[in-house]
């Protein structure tokens, strides 16, 4: 039998009571979430049933601590605009994100790559897979490419995707997000992960959001509203910060 | 000295990042025509043995110099078409991605890296149901390393990429075990 919200809701709060307790009982903070956790029911058969073999990033030679490179023909002018990549206007309400790509020390990560993609205002990828009967927006692709500035800073113009049904369990339901995935200095830096709107009813019930256990660490995925980068007549602002993760010898290392 | 600011947790990438991430001859690092060309390949399997049809990997290494310095130009974009013009022919850039198809498979078509010590080439594996990417190395040969030396056999043999004699010379078989007998050693960096 398909299992309900009430089910998921229970997983999800055991593995939060747990964390909780050990948070209390003086282990230190987990930012990035586990992965085996079984309220995603893709992670199952997913995730590594050995510990991950810890790799020393003191040596120079590890080819991790060094980084792709990517500039100017990378991206063309208009690839931060999401609303300018068809003839027509999109559909939806527009949205300024912003914020600025960070390393551990607080340094910002300068001319790396910043990818953003998302479903369109009515909650539909541009993939074939995607069969959620939600009308497909032929002005909208989802797909935006930006490099961080002098410091660290990204922005994207782009539509507030909808929120949209998945098949996790019945009545399944992610809270509206946009997808990003970043790159820092070191290849160890990677990340990919996904930005939040404040105030959305949907938070509590979304197995992924809900897999990041520490709730510091999840408002961390929430971008915040910020007037002052709302576009008179024309977009909302949020902004949201990223702060890459990655080997200490990334980011002791004065002078990068 | 400000508060050093804390991670930004990870999510998945997802079953939807196909129209977006993958990108024209990402799996071709080699420089068109390249004599020296290799080819890395393999499955993706999840706990169960099936192929996983949506992951993404993600290739980063040395230069056959031996130089980790990279070069910009490996998704190049048209300015005039907002398409792809993918890589220009002759730069060695040393970052691929490739989605895997249908079957778990992918492909990367690269030349040898010349790191120090033994040669390898960096994994990143994404997919949907990994809330966190893993990481992990295709060795070209056995050998003294430090990596490998302090791995059991069996866990070492997962690192190390098989010459693939029933296909072209050059090409070596690596398959990724996200889980269960034979799991693929996933590293992190400390």
């Amino acid at each position: 039998m398909a299992l309900t919200q009430s089910d998921i809701d229970t997983e999800i709060d055991d593995l939060q009571t747990a964390y909780d307790k050990e948070l209390a009982a003086g282990a230190s903070a987990r930012s990035h979430p586990a992965r085996d956790y079984a309220p995603y029911r893709s992670s199952l058969l997913r995730h590594p049933h050995q510990p991950l073999v810890a790799v020393n990033g003191g040596d120079p030679e590890t080819v991790e601590l060094s980084g792709p490179v990517f500039g100017p023909t990378d991206i063309t002018d208009i690839d931060n605009d999401l609303t300018r990549q068809h003839p027509g206007e999109p559909l939806g309400e527009r949205i300024t994100v912003s914020g600025r790509l960070l390393d551990r020390a607080g340094r910002p990560v300068r001319g790396q790559l910043v990818e953003l993609w998302q479903a369109n205002a009515s909650g539909r990828y541009a993939h074939l897979r995607d069969q959620h009967p939600a009308p497909l927006d032929p002005n909208f692709t989802g797909v935006g490419r930006t490099l961080t500035d002098d410091e660290g800073r990204y922005t994207f113009t782009t539509i507030k995707p909808g929120a949209y049904p998945w098949r996790n369990h019945t009545n399944a339901w992610r809270p509206a997000h946009l997808h990003f995935s970043l790159f820092g200095t070191a290849f160890a830096q990677r990340l990919v992960t996904q930005m939040y709107f404040p105030n959305d009813p949907l938070f509590a019930y979304d197995p992924i959001l809900r897999s990041v256990t520490d709730r510091a660490a999840r408002e961390r995925l929430v971008a915040t509203y910020r007037h002052e980068l709302s576009q008179p007549e024309f977009s909302l602002g949020y902004e949201w910060d990223i702060v890459l993760d990655g080997p200490s010898a990334t980011w002791i290392e004065e002078g990068r | 000295m400000s508060q050093t600011p804390l991670p930004t947790p990870s999510h998945t990438v997802g079953p939807f990042y196909g129209y977006a991430l993958p990108f024209p001859e990402g799996e071709r690092i080699a420089p068109k025509g390249h004599p020296g060309q290799i080819v890395l390949h393999g499955r993706v399997y999840d706990g169960e043995g099936a192929p996983v049809p949506d992951a993404i990997l993600e290739f980063w290494q040395a230069a056959p110099d031996g130089s980790l310095t990279g070069a910009p130009g490996s998704m190049r974009r048209d300015p005039v078409t907002g398409g792809h013009l993918g890589r220009n022919g002759t730069d060695f850039t040393g970052f691929g991605r490739v989605a895997t198809d249908a079957d778990g498979h992918y492909a990367l078509h690269t030349l040898p890296p010349g790191n120090a010590g033994l040669p390898y080439i960096s994994v990143c594996v994404f997919a949907r149901g990994l809330l966190h990417h893993l990481f992990t190395r295709a060795y070209l040969r056995d050998g003294s390393d430090a990596l490998l030396d302090s791995l059991p056999a069996a866990r070492r043999a997962t690192l190390v990429a098989r010459p693939d004699e029933n296909a072209a010379p050059r090409t070596y078989r690596f398959d990724i075990r996200l889980q269960g007998e034979d799991e693929t050693v996933f590293l992190e960096f400390t």
